[in-house]
């Protein structure tokens, strides 16, 4: 009978909704832990010239992220996902932004903060650390806001 | 559950098409979550997966007894 038929159409779109739920919940668990990471040397020091940027992976192989060096001391590294629809973000230190292609977003480059666009998050950012003239990625900082 | 035997054909369509229209709206809110969940997702925030999950669950577990309701209701009388 074709309202049975719809009936039963519409309950296994249903059970597809709560498999697709279930899936993001096992991503999400499968996701890894951000409390305690590992070091990992990113670049040294005299490699990036200021106002250049280096993409790199932290902390798995497929977590891409971008270091940028605004001036001679000062680096910074923010996952590239941006916090809208996972977008990759372009650095654009001359414009103290980084900006997201997908729907115009763009973030803060001092501080990761969205400053326009659909992102209301911040970026997640990557705590470094200097030794010897080597630059090392060392965790990663939740966004808070 | 009450059996189609005490209604009357034109009791059990109205009946029918209120139980599709209660399904169809189940369906459209766990389409709601599902995206819901999937922004929040890509844009970093996986805390919402579970709650989100919970009540996709319970909207499939009243569809599935919705459509038992109308099993029950549709059978051919004896
Ligand atoms: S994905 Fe970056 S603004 Fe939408």
């Amino acid at each position: 009978m074709a309202r049975r038929d719809f009936t039963k159409f519409l309950i296994l779109t249903s059970f597809a909704f709560t498999t697709g739920q279930l899936w993001i919940l096992a991503k999400s668990w499968a996701a890894p832990s951000k409390q305690q990471l590992p070091g990992v040397q990113i670049a040294s020091v005299n490699q990036l010239a200021v106002g250049n940027s280096l993409v790199f992976a932290y902390p798995g192989e497929h977590d891409k992220c971008v270091l940028t060096r605004l001036d001679s001391d000062t680096f910074v590294a923010y996952s590239q996902a941006c916090t809208h629809l996972s977008c990759a973000v372009i650095p654009e230190p001359e414009k103290g932004r980084l900006y997201c292609p997908c729907h115009e977003g763009a973030f803060d480059i001092a501080s990761g903060n969205p400053i326009a666009g659909p992102p209301r998050r911040p970026l997640p950012r990557i705590k470094l650390d200097f030794q010897d003239g080597a630059i090392f990625a060392v965790g990663v900082a939740q966004p808070t806001a | 559950m009450t059996t189609g035997k005490i209604f009357t054909r034109e009791q059990r369509t109205t009946i029918i098409y209120g139980i599709l229209c209660i399904v169809l709206l189940l369906v459209v809110i766990q389409l709601w979550l599902l995206t819901a969940t999937m922004n929040a997702f890509l844009g970093g925030d996986q805390a919402i997966a579970f709650p989100t999950l919970l009540a996709s669950a319970f909207c499939l577990a009243l569809n599935l007894g919705l459509l038992r309701y109308v099993y029950t209701i549709e059978r051919p009388q004896a």
